[in-house]
């Protein structure tokens, strides 16, 4: 977890516009978090995993956040931050075992689907109360600050976690402390069933940071270029010392908040079809399709190569053993303390018949 | 060795740490410039400077959400809480973050964290001054949970809690913070969780208390001498981990048992006590379990005296126990 800083601890100036050689490889990564979400919502009815919380049409606001840090910046995601992941550098086969909570599951199986950790990529552990990763993300960037590190940390969080006790305090903490952390907002305009207009009577969610005394700014979140720049920009200010800043990303969640919901119940599918309009993943394909750099038969391979790495990886994932039951007692405490061990003996001997390892 | 009162060397176990390690630092409400409510942090703000002791905005959820975040990062944070009344609002980080932390990412992001925070009646403090709350706390697994009762333990204890990987809840019993003085090694001197103190051996009944609970209970058992009964005192100290075998094997001896706390009675801690007993040592009670514990209502700020276990209470217990067979 030690940070080695960079040999030059003052950036130099640069552009924070989004570099165009890397847009194909932005879309890839946006297909293949569109076809994960498919997929994963299809899994999740045929009961062959037990949740989960599409993304789709955040994509743009996600992967072009995330390629916007460097690999020494710390993450703290919500549970709807899949495509982040995967620009860290996560593998698919390891999201996808964690959808599975099989044997290889790095999390160990101890969470629902979406809420993974994957520590090699500074990609801290999700949970599912809202917005508690938003204190913890200005206490790492204190930590940083500290070490004097050149990184920042981010907190991606939805629109519905702004009234969260931790979303106060922790933006009141980042500025009186000036800490190098990016708030980075999506709002997707539904906190499950409840409207963003509701949510606050705030005209925007970025100008809050008026009141703590630090920018904010509204990007179009379908626009992956525009979500870089703003990223980059909050990141280079905040790693030279200028503090926070909140980014509001204004996208619209095409899906369903979990697969335990009904988006039916709340809005329109004329609403839905209306934002559909503005889908990232269109968007992109036609900056590429107009630059020459895509066509259709090569966008449908690409396609086909997002299902089929999917695939495997779900084939591979089933074939993995399930967890072993007594890992039950682990990592509770960093070592299986005299009562948990002896809770353990007495599981163990339940069921010997199942052939549990020892 | 040097004779220090509670809180002085709760003090020097923040110093001794702070020395030792750059990576520990302190944050909370008025622990700078103040030095703290209780002055807990006295003199370290000097020492060490605004980097390392953070005088923070009143929140206890950034408090606690902050110092998860400096840990994970990798840095070693002591969070005051001003009184343990006062962590509410943290509530969620500390059982839903802090508690889950390493479990929830397979290993992956242990926290290590120390929560220091003054509980307990006595000072006249009323009901958001005064209470005992150990047992939300020790409900929750992934947190330990130690409360000292002397100088040397309360160094021991927070020295051996920065240095512990888990999350710990290090409760200071406010009230003896300077009614109690004793002998406190030097330096980075450190008492092991999960053992238990005997304070004084006997044959007839044990006493288990932790905290401010420690004095009356000693009293009661000199008392209780003078009457010709000899009471074991066992000071808990740490909670979770909880030293079973201690536990058990006083009963085993004294085959009497009087647990005393100024928590509430119901699910309070004395009843994992009492289970405990019932488990691993039932055929060795000569009587039934006691508690004496705070009354099941809040805290009263008028009848503090009365609401709290006091050595009349505890002596009557212990008799009573003795009395039964």
């Amino acid at each position: 977890m030690t940070e080695t800083p960079a040999a030059s601890a003052t950036p130099a100036p640069e552009s924070d516009a989004f570099p165009e050689s890397r847009l194909l490889e932005a879309y890839r990564t946006m297909v293949l978090a569109r076809a994960l979400d498919e997929r994963g919502l299809s899994l999740q009815r045929q009961g062959r995993i037990g949740f989960y919380a599409p993304h789709s049409g955040q994509e743009a606001a996600l992967i072009g956040s995330a390629l916007a840090l460097g690999p020494d910046d710390w993450v703290f995601p919500a549970y709807r931050e899949l495509a982040v992941a995967l620009v860290r550098g996560a593998p698919l086969g390891a999201i996808v075992d964690q959808m599975f909570a099989n044997a290889r599951d790095r999390s160990r199986g101890r969470q629902m689907p979406n809420h993974f950790a994957f520590a090699d990529q500074h990609f801290v552990s999700a949970s599912s109360p809202i917005g508690t990763q938003i204190t913890q993300a200005v206490g790492a960037a204190m930590a940083a600050q500290r070490r004097k590190a050149p990184i920042v940390a981010i907190a991606y969080f939805g629109d519905g976690a702004t009234s969260s006790n931790d979303f106060h305090a922790g933006l009141n903490f980042a500025g009186v402390f000036g800490a190098p952390v990016v708030f980075f907002c999506q709002n997707n305009e539904w906190a499950i069933s409840f409207p963003r207009e509701r949510q606050t009577r705030s005209t925007t969610l970025a100008e809050k940071s008026d009141a703590y005394g630090f920018p904010g700014v509204v990007v179009d979140g379908n626009d992956l270029r525009a979500v870089y720049a703003a990223v980059r920009a909050a990141r280079r200010r905040a790693i030279a010392g200028g503090g926070p800043t909140l980014i509001e990303a204004q996208v619209y969640r095409f899906g369903p908040h979990t697969s335990s919901d009904d988006p039916h119940r709340y809005r329109s599918d004329a609403e839905v079809a209306t934002a559909r309009q503005k889908d990232p993943l269109h968007r992109t394909k036609v900056a590429l399709v107009d630059a020459g750099r895509l066509d259709e038969p090569a966008d449908a391979k690409l396609w086909e190569e997002a299902r089929a790495a999917i695939s495997a990886a779900v084939t591979s994932a089933e074939a993995v053993p399930p967890l072993d039951p007594l890992s039950m007692f682990e990592d509770v405490y960093a070592t299986v303390p005299y009562r948990l061990e002896a809770e353990r003996r007495e599981f163990a001997a339940l069921r010997p018949d199942e052939g549990r390892r020892p | 060795m040097t004779e220090l009162t509670l809180v002085q060397a709760v003090n020097r176990g923040l110093q001794v740490a702070m020395r030792a390690d750059p990576d520990v630092l302190v944050l909370g409400e008025d622990v700078g410039v103040n030095g703290g409510v209780f002055r807990a942090t006295e003199g370290l703000f000097k020492e060490f400077g605004a980097d390392r002791v953070i005088d923070t905005p009143l929140s206890e959820t950034g408090i606690v959400g902050a110092a998860i975040g400096m840990a994970l990062y990798g840095l070693k944070p002591v969070a005051e809480i001003q009184f343990l009344d006062f962590i509410y609002p943290a509530f969620d980080q500390i059982v839903s973050e802090l508690a889950k932390m390493r479990y929830r990412s397979g290993g992956q992001y242990p926290c290590h964290v120390v929560l220091r925070a003054p509980y307990g009646g006595g000072v006249k403090g009323g009901l958001y001054h005064s209470q005992s709350t150990e047992a939300y706390f020790c409900h929750t697994p992934g947190l330990k949970v130690v409360v000292p009762s002397t100088p040397a333990d309360a160094k021991g204890l927070l020295l051996s809690a920065i240095h512990d990987p888990d999350p710990v809840l290090f409760l200071e019993p406010k009230r003896i913070y300077r009614s109690v003085t004793g002998e406190v090694p030097d330096g980075d001197h450190r008492v092991p969780f999960g053992t238990a103190r005997t304070v004084r051996e006997g044959t007839d009944v044990t006493l288990f208390a932790y905290g401010a609970m420690m004095p009356p209970s000693i009293e009661a058992a000199e008392t209780l001498s003078r009457e010709g009964i000899s009471a074991e005192v066992i000071d808990l100290r740490s909670l979770v981990p909880l030293d079973e075998d201690a536990v058990v094997a006083s009963v085993e001896k004294t085959g009497r048992a009087v647990i005393v706390h100024e928590a509430a009675r119901f699910c309070g801690f004395g009843a994992e006590v009492a289970a405990l007993l019932a488990e691993r040592a039932l055929y060795s009670l000569k009587a039934p379990v006691a508690r004496v514990t705070g009354f099941d209502t809040p805290f009263p700020y008028a009848l503090e005296q009365l609401y709290l276990p006091g050595t009349e209470r505890i002596l009557k217990a212990a008799r009573a126990s003795v009395a039964a067979g």
